[in-house]
């Protein structure tokens, strides 16, 4: 199993975001759903230690997540967030960065490639793309690390159609591709079926729903996954 | 020509006759800063004439036990002090209080050991003073931009994190700018000393009827001192702080106003 969380709760300023979170989530692609406010983006931070619970457990391939380097656990498990982030420089300098970090080369162009975009971007500026080129490069600074999950909030929240269906194919590439599991985050039950092969539903914090399979993602949850 | 020892408390009085102008101009144009202007007078008389008091005490004893005490204390209240002018950093206090007994023992220690000044009380008194004042502003500003900074760049902060990097990679943009904002101030001051205004200790020289260039040398020490203190307290206040906005496994606390409600 990639990912087993068990019991796990999260509460911030007196707030509770997640609930007895018990849940499963296989090697391959899962999804969770939800809407705004059901705590789906603080679950997939827990997932590479970028927050831990107030309780319960985490397990990343049968090793709780507390017992592992966070760094190394970071490089493996990568996330690309919601809205872009990058660094001042070139997309270059973005897409080096991470390996960087371990005194490790990497040539951006296919990374790029890889990514979606083509490898003169490389040279730009990276206040001078639009959001889907910036959601990109985010993607291509992630796969630069060699990770073995991709983990993706909303990967394509700030796009337009056309450019979502173009992250997802992408996205279906890389799976294929390079074998890489993905956990990705979505407001859209559809999307969710399309990308995943496994769909956890959120409400305020609490597991309602899972599917094993596309189009099963309505299924109620059985008792005690709560 | 007179001595500073000849200035009488009357004329310290009829100087009050320029605050009489502050206060006008404050009820002039509806600042409401009377009651503040008041207080300022007030509080300055109180704690300085207190202080003028210690360290005479201080100069009598003649031991430098006695100044390592009062560098201590005035460490301890310019630590308190900046802690208010950066609300958004957790913990400050003790990276504070940290930065400027650093920069105090250190800067003292090497004026000395440089044979600039001799290790008595009444040289290391007013000069521990002026480099815990100095260095207590610098790492304010610096310390008040470093929560600026991390509470504007969660996001980026956290996107660096997620890429691998140490707690302190991910803060390095944030704690050169930071660091900047501390020590730009004096380095400006100190580029246009002598032509736009003149600095304290060369005026106190020059009214008390020192010669103007020994006024300038002993000015231009301070100055030189100050810089290295401002830049040992920065950097030390800064780097100790900005730990405290992440745990041991590299993530990004919540934000201060959020702590006190989940403790």
């Amino acid at each position: 199993m990639l990912f087993e969380l068990e019991g796990v709760s999260l509460s911030r300023g007196g707030a509770e975001i997640l609930h007895e979170v018990s849940v499963s989530l296989p090697e391959g692609a899962s999804c969770i759903a939800g809407d705004s406010g059901s705590g789906k983006s603080t679950l997939l931070r827990l997932l590479n230690r970028l927050a831990d619970p107030d309780k319960g457990t985490i397990a990343y391939r049968g090793r709780p997540l507390g017992s592992m380097d966070v760094l190394g656990l970071r490089r493996e498990v990568a996330l690309v967030p919601q809205l872009p982030a990058l660094l001042p420089g070139t997309v270059a300098d973005n897409v080096a960065f991470g390996p960087s970090l371990v005194g490790r080369e990497v040539d951006a162009g296919p990374l790029l490639e890889l990514a979606g975009l083509r490898a003169v971007f490389a040279d730009r500026e990276s206040d001078r793309l639009s959001v889907g080129e910036q959601q990109r490069v985010m993607l291509a600074r992630a796969l630069a690390l060699e990770p073995r999950v991709l983990l993706l909030d909303e990967p394509t929240s700030a796009l337009d159609v056309r450019a979502r269906d173009r992250i997802e194919e992408t996205l279906l590439d890389l799976r294929a591709r390079l074998g890489l599991s993905l956990v990705l985050v979505t407001h859209d039950l559809a999307q969710a079926e399309r990308l995943a092969d496994r769909v956890v539903r959120l409400e305020h914090g609490r597991v309602v729903a899972t599917g094993a399979e596309h189009g099963d993602a309505a299924r109620p949850a059985p008792a005690g996954t709560e | 020509m007179r001595t500073v020892s000849e200035v009488t408390f009357v004329q310290v009085a009829a100087t009050l006759g320029l605050v009489a102008v502050a206060v006008l101009v404050s009820l002039w144009q509806r600042m409401r800063l009377e009651r503040d202007i008041g207080v300022a007078v007030a509080r300055s008389f109180v704690q300085l004439t207190a202080v003028g008091f210690v360290i005479a005490l201080v100069f009598e004893g003649d031991s430098l036990l006695l100044v390592v005490a009062l560098i201590a204390v005035m460490a301890v209240f310019g630590a308190y002090t900046a802690r208010a002018r950066a609300p958004l950093v957790p913990h400050a206090f003790v990276p504070l209080l940290i930065a400027l007994g650093l920069a105090g023992t250190s800067t003292l220690v090497l004026l000395v050991v440089l044979g600039v000044f001799s290790p008595e009380p009444r040289y290391l008194v007013p000069l521990g003073g002026m480099v815990i004042g100095n260095s207590m502003t610098a790492a304010a500003v610096a310390l008040g931009r470093l929560g600026e900074e991390v509470t504007a760049s969660r996001r980026e902060i956290e996107a660096t994190l997620a890429l691998g990097a140490t707690a302190t990679q991910a803060a390095r943009p944030i704690v050169r700018r930071s660091l900047r904002s501390g020590v730009i101030p004096l380095i400006d001051s100190t580029k246009t000393t002598g032509v736009i205004f003149f600095p304290g200790i060369m005026v106190g020289l020059l009214v008390a009827g020192a010669a103007p260039l020994d006024a300038v040398r002993l000015q231009l020490i301070i100055l030189y001192m100050l810089l290295g203190s401002v830049s040992i307290a920065s950097v030390t206040a800064v780097v100790l702080a900005q730990r405290n906005f992440f745990t041991s496994a590299h993530q990004l606390r919540e934000p201060v106003a959020a702590q006190g409600e989940q403790a």
